[in-house]
């Protein structure tokens, strides 16, 4: 009964807390009408989400999001540098192959995105069969070195969380 | 400490001001598509991000309300970037397939938009 209720119990907790967040103002009518959200929103979602992720280590995903945050700061300096104090005709810019060990779909997107995100690499494509994903490097002497640094800073943490 | 307050508000605007100038020149400088992705992606966020948390401060110690509405235009903004970015590369590499050269891959299936995925009927496992 109860898990047919509420399918994805960190959706549904996420929806209501992104709703009290979004009125601003705690009361009971706000939180009563955040949980009506936080169960129909993933009962009627449910059906394109057939497959619960696994989620484990609450302490390793608050490590991941520090980590993450603070390389999107670095990313945001070190791209900025690249702009404006490397001229046009030094930028390497490369494609890298990244193969990655990580299977379930939502550790993928969260890979790709993190990539995105942070130091001088935007991830573009994956294989068909999802064992690598295409990513593009503005500027790198050390194309090998990007690749593992992908590998041991993200792809290794995530693995630990999506096991 | 209404000085304090002032200082850290101006600092994070002229930060956001900063990056928001460099991504948007990057836009301009950058020579291909690609590479133009990285300035928007990156140098942007922290533009927006330094506005926010400066609003956020100003709220907290002008107006005494404490706002989260900064913070989930944060965590919407994290999340929609990295998408969006993903989708102008892909559609980039469909449109110009024939002139930008993509290094071979390392396995047997081949680049998601040359070739179909091997087994569909495999529910979810190792699907991207």
């Amino acid at each position: 009964m109860f898990k047919r209720l509420i399918p994805h119990p960190f959706l549904s907790v996420g929806l209501v807390v992104v709703w009290l967040m979004l009125v601003n103002h705690f009361s009971l009518g706000n939180l009563l009408l955040g949980a009506v959200l936080g169960i129909l929103v993933p009962a009627l979602t449910g059906p394109y989400w057939p497959n619960k992720p696994s989620v484990g280590r609450p302490l390793k995903i608050i490590e991941y999001i520090l980590v993450v945050l603070w390389d999107i700061v670095v990313a945001n300096v070190q791209v900025a540098l690249l702009i404006l104090f490397k001229r046009n005709a030094n930028l390497k810019s490369q494609w890298i192959v990244v193969p990655m060990e990580l299977t379930s779909p939502e550790a993928i997107t969260v890979l790709a995105g993190t990539i995105t995100m942070t130091p001088g690499t935007v991830s573009a494509m994956l294989t068909a069969d999802a064992s690598e994903i295409l990513v593009h490097c503005l500027h790198t002497d050390d194309p090998e070195g990007t690749r593992d640094d992908i590998k041991n800073r993200y792809e290794r943490r995530l693995k630990e969380i999506f096991q | 400490m209404d000085q304090i307050m002032e200082i850290l508000v101006t600092f994070f605007l002229v930060i956001s001001g900063i990056f928001g100038l460099v991504g948007s020149f990057g836009l301009i400088k950058l020579r291909d598509t690609m590479q133009r992705l990285h300035a928007p992606t990156k140098a942007t966020t922290l533009g927006v991000g330094g506005v926010l948390i400066a609003s956020m401060i100003y709220f907290f110690a002008f107006e005494d309300t404490l706002s989260f509405h900064e913070l989930l235009i944060t965590i919407f903004l994290l999340l929609t970037a990295p998408v969006a970015a993903n989708f102008i590369a892909k559609t980039l590499l469909i449109e110009k397939a024939d002139k930008i050269a993509l290094p071979p891959s390392g396995c047997d299936a081949g680049w998601a938009i040359h070739n179909d995925p091997p087994n569909l009927a495999n529910n979810g496992e190792s699907r991207g």
